[in-house]
């Protein structure tokens, strides 16, 4: 049985080979159990994505008892007016006006945690910066030319590539060290990280809303499959006894 | 099958030292009771998957009407759980009317256990004036017909309004009381409902005592 | 009640059918792990049909609906999650499991006389296996189901003459449509399970009729008369076996012993398919690629694409082919090489145990180039790759023709008359 565990962890190459891109990531610190967070995320999803980015395959209702809202808050404070609490996050803009607007429709967001990967979003968010040459003022270093606009822009205030400048061999030379807010916006730096960590967060979940479930069940049926596996030992070992 | 595999494991058995079988009894009824106890386990999604999904049930919630303007005399359709339901405004005649031809009925009093409370006398409301009920024969599911200013009169003597449910010809009065001599065994059903105030009405659920 | 068994055991065999292949079927005593692999094949089938059968109740085979409704699968019905990953991890388990049985079918030659049908209605299984895998990997009509789809469907362009119609024809579209989704649900749904069932009972028939081969490749079954009454069997084996031969001491029957062993095996196959199906069910990307969570867009390529892991292999042999026409020869030619193992390989011996060193080496180098080749044809193209995925291609056709040729005069040490203790 080792052999055959050993041959099938050789079997299944490169699992642990994340296809990445050239751009460095930061880890996303998310964590689906923490409600506050996720309940926080959905607002500041509400409020900032979904006029633009639809939901298009997650029920308001869904998300509102998964993440323990009561549906007449969410409601009154999450939704569309006119919209359901049973009907599906579909966006306010219409699609065609969309993409007239940004040049392509913006993506449907239930799956993108699961498209682009958690880290992947935390980081994009967290990498606009001021580029005039833009429609909209604004360019990303994790997904260069975006055709979004920075609408996180009042929460992180107006980022910029900020550059040092240090002595190298006797020579001043300019050095990238980041993207750095010039302090107008509500939040501060750290403030910002939260905000969008707990968008992440909410992605997440939306992306896998049976996730916490399957771990639930997961455990309990592993223990299962080891008790079972106890007894059906046993049995062969008994009947196998006299074969020599 | 099992009876075979059973004749198989005893002369297995038999060819082994006696005093091995408690331990293998044992041991055999343990793994086959912690494998079915798998089984049923197992089982479970593919049951369950077979309940109405989470936006059939969030479809299925309770629906709020706006009554106040149904004519008297009107019947209006509405959806209830993809079902018919039907509200009519019963003028004062129909309703002295229902005491006419209780001798007809099966259950005047709508005594069966199929409905709220409220619904087990004469007029099967809430408020007399409003009649409220699932409009699916008690038969086999057909939608009744209904039948008014005297049309109905051509299947009950003496009777002008009703509902006729035109697959198998049961016979319904303005309560949705079933006739006697037709197929369906019951009342057409009244739905729990509630009236939020006066002219609004929640079909799905009853208030709380 | 043994009266009505009785009656029905007349006019319909059960018991005997059971008794012959399921109970009294003798196997050898010193089938190792390497043998679970077809009881873990079958289970798995069961499960690949039941969870099939579950999905296409929700599943909506349309261009339009066909995206939606699997993530109303994942979140609108109860448990629906469960069954959607018991099927798509089932399909990555079928492979794995698939793979391991071929292999332990080469490293102890139950290819060669007289099993020779029974190889090859296992790789007419595995052919079946990868149209039913591809097809039901198109369905979800993600981005890679569909990009996927248009590179496979568009190897069949590389045929010439007939080429560009017959993949006009094999999509029912200019390009791959709601036309060609519909007609893969259909194939995919009915038609394939129905061929691989029939393949299955096939395979299964002919292997019960030549009998299982074992690690020593020793036969157990001798010609009757040949065996001292001593050196028989004292298990109950079915007279089918019996009585046109003397089965040795070294078999157990079919039930309880080999079922009890597979059902070890099974417990920790289930444990492992389990923790994937609870907790990693993407795999990193490689049971359910990421880019498929993206609905299919005609208009828009993935960045990378590669085929499910199980087909990567011949798709680096694919790539590894500088030419349109001789890469798809190639890659077809590689399936067909398994095809030929029972011919390609002219040795008596069967068991890598009594044969030459080099042979072993072989079948080490041929695994080793096979996973390797797997590990190129799913990561990005790169320079170097290039070059490694044409010597391993050169080294995987070498297998078998240094296997022809030394399999002729080969050095093999003697095979026991029996099992050894």
């Amino acid at each position: 049985m080792k052999k055959m565990m050993c041959f099938l962890a050789f079997f299944l190459p490169g699992v642990a080979l994340a296809a990445g891109g050239n751009v460095h990531l930061d880890e996303a610190p998310i964590d689906l159990s923490d409600k506050a967070s996720l309940q926080r995320g959905a607002q500041l999803f509400m409020n900032f994505c979904s006029g633009c980015h639809s939901m298009k395959y997650q029920r308001y209702q869904r998300s509102f008892n998964d993440l323990g809202i009561p549906d007449e808050l969410g409601e009154e404070y999450l939704q569309f007016t006119g919209d359901k609490v049973s009907d599906y996050m579909t966006r306010a803009m219409p699609e065609d006006a969309s993409a007239q607007w940004f040049g392509a429709a913006p993506p449907d967001l239930t799956l993108v945690a699961r498209v682009r990967g958690e880290d992947w979003i935390y980081t994009y968010l967290r990498s606009f910066y001021v580029d005039e040459s833009r429609p909209f003022g604004v360019n990303n270093t994790v997904f260069p030319e975006v055709g979004m606009p920075h609408v996180l822009q009042p929460l992180q205030g107006t980022p910029t590539r900020t550059y040092e400048e240090q002595m190298v061999d006797g020579e001043m030379v300019k050095r990238y060290v980041g993207i750095k807010s010039d302090g107008t916006g509500s939040m501060s730096p750290d403030e910002y990280d939260q905000a969008v960590a707990d968008i992440v967060n909410f992605l997440e979940y939306t992306g896998e809303p049976s996730k916490l479930e399957s771990h639930k069940i997961g455990k309990l049926v592993l223990i299962f499959i080891a008790v079972l596996f106890v007894f059906v030992y046993l049995l062969k070992k008994e009947y196998w006894r006299e074969v020599h | 099958m099992s009876n075979v595999s059973v004749d198989a494991t005893k002369s297995a058995q038999n060819e082994n030292q006696p005093e091995n079988n408690t331990r293998r009894r044992f041991l055999t009824v343990a793994t086959s009771v912690v494998g079915g106890v798998g089984v049923v386990g197992a089982a479970v999604p593919f049951i369950a998957s077979w309940n109405p999904s989470a936006k059939a049930k969030a479809a299925g919630a309770d629906v709020e009407v706006d009554i106040s303007g149904i004519e008297p005399g009107q019947l209006v359709r509405v959806m209830w759980r993809s079902k018919p339901v039907w509200i009519v405004r019963r003028t004062p005649e129909l309703l002295e009317a229902l005491g006419g031809h209780e001798d007809q009925l099966k259950d005047p009093n709508s005594e069966a256990e199929q409905q709220p409370a409220f619904a087990q006398n004469r007029f099967r409301s809430l408020k007399e004036e409003y009649l409220i009920l699932v409009g699916i024969c008690t038969h086999l599911g057909c939608s009744p017909q209904h039948l008014k200013d005297g049309a109905f009169a051509e299947y009950v003597e003496g009777v002008p309004e009703g509902f006729f449910c035109p697959c198998h010809g049961s016979k319904f009065d303005m309560a949705g009381r079933v006739f006697q001599n037709v197929p369906a065994p019951l009342n057409l059903v009244v739905p729990p409902y509630q009236f939020v105030d006066d002219t609004n009405i929640i079909i799905g659920s009853e208030a709380e005592a | 009640m043994n009266a009505f068994l009785g009656w029905i055991e007349d006019r319909l065999p059960v018991g005997r059918v059971a008794n012959m292949h399921a109970i009294q079927y003798p196997a050898p005593k010193n089938m190792n792990f390497w043998y679970v692999f077809g009881f873990l094949a079958t289970i798995v089938l069961v499960n690949q049909i039941i969870t099939g059968i579950w999905l296409t109740m929700n599943f909506v085979p349309s261009a339009e609906g066909a995206f939606a409704s699997v993530e109303y699968i994942m979140r609108e019905i109860d448990y629906g999650w469960v069954i959607r990953y018991m099927h798509s991890t089932g399909a990555s388990a079928f492979f794995i499991v698939v793979y391991m049985h071929m292999f332990r079918g080469m490293i102890y030659g139950s290819y060669q006389k007289p099993r020779e049908l029974l190889w090859v209605f296992g790789m007419f299984i595995y052919l079946a296996l990868m149209a039913e895998a591809f097809m039901g990997y198109v369905l979800p009509w993600g981005q890679m189901s569909y990009w996927g789809a248009q590179v496979i469907v568009s190897l069949f362009g590389a045929i010439p003459v007939v080429g560009p119609d017959l993949v006009i024809w094999l999509q029912g579209d200019y390009v791959i449509s709601g036309a060609t989704l519909n007609r893969f649900f259909a194939l995919h749904v009915i038609a394939l399970p129905l061929v691989i069932v029939i393949l299955v009972f096939l395979h299964i028939i002919a292997l019960h009729e030549v009998g299982s081969n074992n690690p020593d490749g020793v036969a157990i079954k001798h010609k009757k008369g040949s065996l001292p009454e001593s050196e028989k069997t004292k298990y109950e084996i079915h007279e089918y076996y019996t009585s046109k031969y003397d089965i040795a001491d070294d078999v157990l029957p079919f039930f309880p012993h080999i079922v009890l062993k597979d059902l070890v095996a099974f417990c920790v196959f289930l444990a492992l398919f389990t923790y994937v199906l609870f907790f990693a069910p993407e795999m990193g990307g490689k049971f359910l690629e990421h880019p498929n969570f993206e609905i299919a867009n005609p208009l828009k390529t993935p960045e990378h694409i590669f085929p499910v892991w199980y087909f990567t292999p011949f798709y680096a042999i694919l790539k590894a082919v500088p030419d349109k026409l001789f890469g798809v020869l190639a890659m077809f030619g590689a399936i067909a090489a398994l095809f030929a193992m029972p011919w390609v390989d002219r040795g008596r011996v069967k068991s890598w145990r009594y044969r030459c060193g080099l042979h072993k080496v072989n079948l080490i180098v041929f695994a080793i180039v096979f996973i390797f080749l797997g590990y190129l044809g799913g990561t990005p193209q790169e320079n170097w790759k290039i070059i490694a995925s044409q010597v391993a291609t050169v080294m995987y056709f070498g297998f078998f023709i240094a296997l022809f040729l030394y399999s002729k005069n080969e050095n093999t040490k003697p095979v026991p008359e029996r099992i050894p203790k």
